[in-house]
């Protein structure tokens, strides 16, 4: 019997999720991608629900990619930005979405400068909570619609080698997406400066992770290279001498490209910044599934939704 | 559930299908516009099937066939646990086609009811028409089916099922008690 719902209420990382479950919400997205092409990309699955955005840290693509999961499944979306809000004005994180719970939502979408912050919410409240990105943790939808274009552009996850690359050490989606390939069988590269690639991650997954510090060596006959953003913001640390050095050592070029299979894929999850860790060239070339990836995240966020927002009633089974 | 009695068996089906095959293009007076639209699971199967007969009957005859995934687009998806849904195939544009549903079995009314709101996202159909294996009674809806392969006067209690070559079994529909 082929799994059709999810154990959990909430969806904090996919280091809980089961290989199966991350199949059935990759197989769930597929419909919805259906749906979000057509000329109606609307149904009514979430009638009468309320979903609520909740970012305490600036986003506008993952946010604008939920609520219009939501609002394309016919759920009612409240977007809530926390400049906007009381958290200003000193009430707690549990306070807040206390608050938010009385107003009689669905789901809770929930993205926090702080690890571990979503599955706190997730035990205090009765709602579905989604995580959407909790500080160094894990970013599970992001992970997903990565795996989602690897899989519909190779048509399997088992046994790829992707690299990724980047400032890991900073990174939810490198997280995420060394549970989601390792879970479903892919082999993970890691490739960083050496003050930004913890090589404890090697443990999450033995034998399944390898760290590198040339990039030659992780694109060198790589199925897709899956680039991080370098997050500028983080550069008053000193991880690394200058932008430009980063750059010279490992920005993915078409000549570094080359040392990768013939039609690799090349992943960002944005924002790009051109010229730094991806050449134009790259970015918009033909190996570039870098857009697909917005538009599948829509599809795979549907999913995520569509599966959680059932969950209310778990006794009523089919 | 035990298994109370076999409804149809492959040959019966076939001869229903052939006939309700017949009764569409007599009806539509050919395939002009004509199109099949199949509810998942099942549904699609004999709606491919019905599409077969059909070419065969009127030569040249090639009706396009969809099948719709109606899971987003059900009454009670509210109130019960999500069910892992298809993706629907719609090849074809609906605007302006005389579009025959085909389902299993029709029982409550609230599936086609479904499968019609689903159909309309994709455009305006000039008619919808719906064709079933079985009709067992008990509608809570005002629907009515124009191609009926069997009528079967079912109990509530009772639970008609369907069963395909093309789902892995063997063609029957069997009722459980």
């Amino acid at each position: 019997m082929a799994l059709t719902r999810l154990k959990s209420k909430d969806l904090l990382g996919l280091e809980e999720l089961s290989p199966e479950e991350i199949a059935l919400i990759l197989d769930q997205a597929a419909s919805f991608k259906e749906v979000v092409q057509r000329p109606v990309k609307k149904v009514p699955a979430l009638r009468g629900k309320t979903v609520v955005n909740l970012f305490f840290e600036p986003s506008t693509r993952t946010s604008t990619s939920f609520s219009l999961a939501a609002t394309r499944l016919s759920a009612d979306v409240v977007n809530i930005a926390t400049t906007a809000s009381s958290i200003t004005k000193g009430e707690t994180l549990l306070d807040t979405v206390r608050v938010v719970e009385a107003m009689n939502l669905s789901v809770l979408i929930m993205r926090h400068t702080h690890s571990g912050s979503a599955a706190l919410v997730a035990k205090a409240l009765k709602a579905s909570v989604v995580n959407a990105g909790d500080g160094m943790h894990e970013h599970p939808t992001q992970g997903l619609l990565d795996l989602y274009t690897i899989r519909e552009h190779k048509g399997r996850l088992e046994g790829l080698e992707v690299a990724v690359i980047g400032d890991i050490a900073h990174s939810r989606v490198a997280r995420s997406n060394i549970w989601g390939l390792t879970k479903l069988g892919a082999r993970v590269r890691l490739c960083g400066p050496a003050t930004m690639l913890p090589r404890e991650l090697e443990k999450l997954a033995p034998g399944k992770v390898k760290c590198f510090t040339r990039i030659e060596e992780a694109v060198e006959g790589a199925d897709v290279v899956n680039m991080l953003r370098l997050q500028l913001e983080r550069q008053k640390r000193n991880l690394f001498p200058s932008t430009r050095e980063y750059s010279r050592l490992y920005c993915l070029t078409s000549e570094r490209l080359k040392l990768a299979q013939p039609g690799c894929l090349v992943l960002h999850p944005g924002p790009m910044n051109r010229g730094i860790e991806i050449s134009s060239g790259v970015a918009d070339g033909v190996q570039s599934a870098i857009t697909e990836q917005v538009t599948n995240g829509v599809a795979v966020r549907m999913a995520v939704l569509y599966l959680l927002a059932g969950s209310e009633n778990p006794e009523v089974a089919a | 559930m035990n298994e109370k009695a076999v409804l149809l068996d492959a040959k019966d089906i076939d001869r229903a299908l052939t006939r309700i095959a017949h009764e569409i293009l007599e009806h539509n007076k050919g395939t002009q516009g004509l199109a099949l639209v199949g509810i998942k699971m099942r549904g699609d199967d004999l709606a491919r099937r019905l599409a077969q007969k059909i070419a065969r009957i009127e030569p040249g005859g090639e009706v396009p066939v969809g099948g719709l995934d109606i899971s987003f687009y059900r009454d009670d998806v509210a109130t019960r646990a999500p069910k892992a849904a298809q993706a629907s195939q719609m090849d074809f544009a609906v605007d302006g086609k005389k579009v025959v549903l085909v389902d299993d079995v029709l029982f409550t009314g609230r599936s086609t009811r479904a499968a019609i709101a689903a159909l309309l996202d994709y455009g305006r159909p000039a008619c919808i028409q719906l064709a079933v294996l079985v009709d067992r009674g008990h509608r809570e809806f005002p629907i009515h089916a124009d191609y009926v392969g069997k009528n079967a006067p079912t109990a509530l209690r009772e639970k008609v099922k369907v069963e395909l070559a093309e789902q892995g079994g063997q063609d029957r529909v069997v009722i459980f008690e």
